[in-house]
């Protein structure tokens, strides 16, 4: 499917989203609530199969905290972006995509490690990097005046 | 009356745990595996990784994005120019720079001897951890020469740092093509030896064949990319998928095999070598004239996006992932790292193998663990 088609598809699928033309990929915004849900059809549809999770990128957008999920299918060789947000920066917590894409384990422990992001159902939360004294430096206010110089 | 020695079955035996790593010589670098074992049967592996996790991420929205390519050698240190040129492409796309041709062959023509000298590493340092000592010397000697011609073009040998956004740091040496030549001549007359050592060797063939088998299905779904996956017949070699630089102009093929177990990725990494050699000699007699570099501005400052470049290293798919807000420090950076797709496998196909095997499986997804950290 090319970026209209797999905008309609979603659209018909997950109800009026957010749908912009990315330069490279389709991007899509899910509220935290449907990001679930949607994931699961286009894992399990029959016409979009995307079964490759490639990345998972943590961001920090200064008021809100977003997920983004680069998604492809290896059969129809199409792609497509979705991104999360929540403004919750004190104890933000995501649905885990852990149990469709296994790749999802690694990336969200890796996201939980430097942006404190948490994710609901995943198999085995710990952090990966940095021990638990760590803050979650990933985050724009990070604060760390032994290790980060500042000019 | 004495009573009799109990010898304990396998069922009886207690689990425990032990550490492999992180200074075991066959983790090639600092990685830490916590192994749950039952005799000497692995129950499960869990990767305790962080050591040298150096932040990288973190560093580069405090730099500019020439400064960037200098830390991205530093991560995969054997795939050190392709890690280099992702970069490079990914501010060419934002910046929609047209490069010449000339550029375009030559960092071809270095991604590709940079993956013969990692699976050159790679098949030693492999080859050794199953026992093969010959197989380090055989490897390292090999390697010498492709490092000889990096140090002869970029000054350095390892981490080359050759390319920059909008092209090359130096021209190449006028050495350049007749020494390339000279090793593709000499390389394609050893090949062979490697494979009477270790390819044909029946010990390596019991210790190798339907060893940490992995399908398809399970391949794409934990993202296992590079000869790993298409040892499992996982077609994502990106040079096929999204050619980028001069891979749209040469002919080679993509190694699909179908086993998936430690013996297929051990030959999908033979068979590469020769499709890399293939492809320079398609190259080097027809590098294009012209500059090496085309004229950028003197900073660097990406339209407002998200940018995503996906290049294959030695061992596999690298994805660079930009967020810009127009500044001359990129907002967020995202390396999308081979390595450590590659390791969350670990646990899962080596269940059920002895300790000794877990060697192996390790060895054969060539793990590197800067790229892991980060």
């Amino acid at each position: 499917m090319d970026k209209i088609q797999l905008g309609e598809f979603i659209n018909s699928i997950a109800g009026a989203l957010e749908i912009k033309e990315g330069n490279q990929y389709l991007e899509v915004t899910v509220p935290p609530s449907l990001l679930y849900k949607l994931a699961r059809q286009l894992r399990e549809k029959e016409e979009s199969q995307f079964d490759f999770l490639f990345c998972i990128t943590g961001v920090d957008y200064g008021a809100d905290l977003g997920v983004i999920y680069h998604l492809r299918s290896t059969i129809y060789d199409h792609s497509v972006v979705l991104k999360t947000r929540t403004s919750d920066r004190e104890n933000p917590i995501l649905d885990s995509v852990a149990d469709i894409w296994h790749a999802a384990d690694f990336h969200e422990r890796e996201v939980y490690d430097l942006l404190g992001i948490k994710f609901k159902n995943h198999p085995d939360l710990r952090r990966l990097f940095l021990d638990n004294s760590w803050g979650f430096p990933l985050r724009k206010d990070y604060v760390d005046d032994v290790n980060i110089v500042t000019k | 009356m004495e009573e009799k020695e109990k010898i304990a079955t396998p069922d009886e035996l207690q689990e425990y745990f032990i550490n492999m790593g992180p200074q075991h010589p066959s983790t090639h670098g600092v990685l830490r595996l916590l192994v749950s074992l039952k005799g000497e049967m692995v129950q499960s592996v869990q990767p305790h990784v962080g050591y040298i996790h150096s932040g990288i991420e973190k560093m580069c929205e405090s730099i500019t994005y020439p400064q960037i390519i200098h830390l991205t050698d530093r991560m995969d240190y054997l795939s050190a120019h392709i890690n280099n040129e992702a970069v490079c492409l990914n501010v060419e796309k934002a910046l929609e720079v047209d490069i010449p041709d000339r550029i375009k062959v030559i960092r071809t023509i270095m991604s590709e001897l940079t993956r013969i000298q990692s699976h050159q590493l790679w098949w030693a340092s492999f080859g050794m951890d199953l026992g093969g000592l010959t197989c380090f010397f055989y490897g390292l000697r090999d390697r010498e020469k492709v490092l000889d011609i990096f140090e002869e073009t970029c000054g350095g040998r390892m981490i080359v740092s050759y390319s920059c956004p909008g092209g090359l740091m130096y021209d190449i040496h006028p050495n350049f093509q007749k020494r390339v030549k000279d090793f593709i001549k000499y390389f394609r007359k050893i090949l062979p030896e490697y494979d009477q050592l270790l390819s044909g060797n029946v010990i390596f063939h019991e210790r190798s064949k339907g060893i940490g088998k992995l399908t398809k299905e399970d391949a794409i779904s934990f993202g296992i990319t590079g000869p790993s996956g298409r040892a499992s017949g996982f077609s994502c070699d990106v040079r096929k998928h999204e050619p980028y630089s001069a891979y749209d102009r040469v002919h080679f093929n993509e190694v699909l095999l179908t086993e998936g177990d430690t013996f297929s990725r051990y030959i999908a990494r033979i068979e590469e070598m020769r499709e890399s050699m293939n492809i320079i000699e398609q190259l080097i007699d027809n590098i294009p004239e012209g500059p090496f570099t085309v004229k950028m501005k003197p900073v660097i400052k990406l339209p407002e996006g998200e940018y995503y470049q996906r290049v294959e290293t030695a061992r596999g798919e690298l994805g660079v992932f930009v967020i810009s807000d127009g500044n001359k420090n990129p907002y967020r950076v995202k390396f999308r790292s081979p390595n450590f797709c590659n390791l969350s496998v670990l646990d899962h196909i080596s269940r059920g193998f002895k300790i000794a095997d877990l060697v192996a499986i390790g060895g054969s997804l060539d793990l590197i663990i800067p790229d892991i950290d980060r």
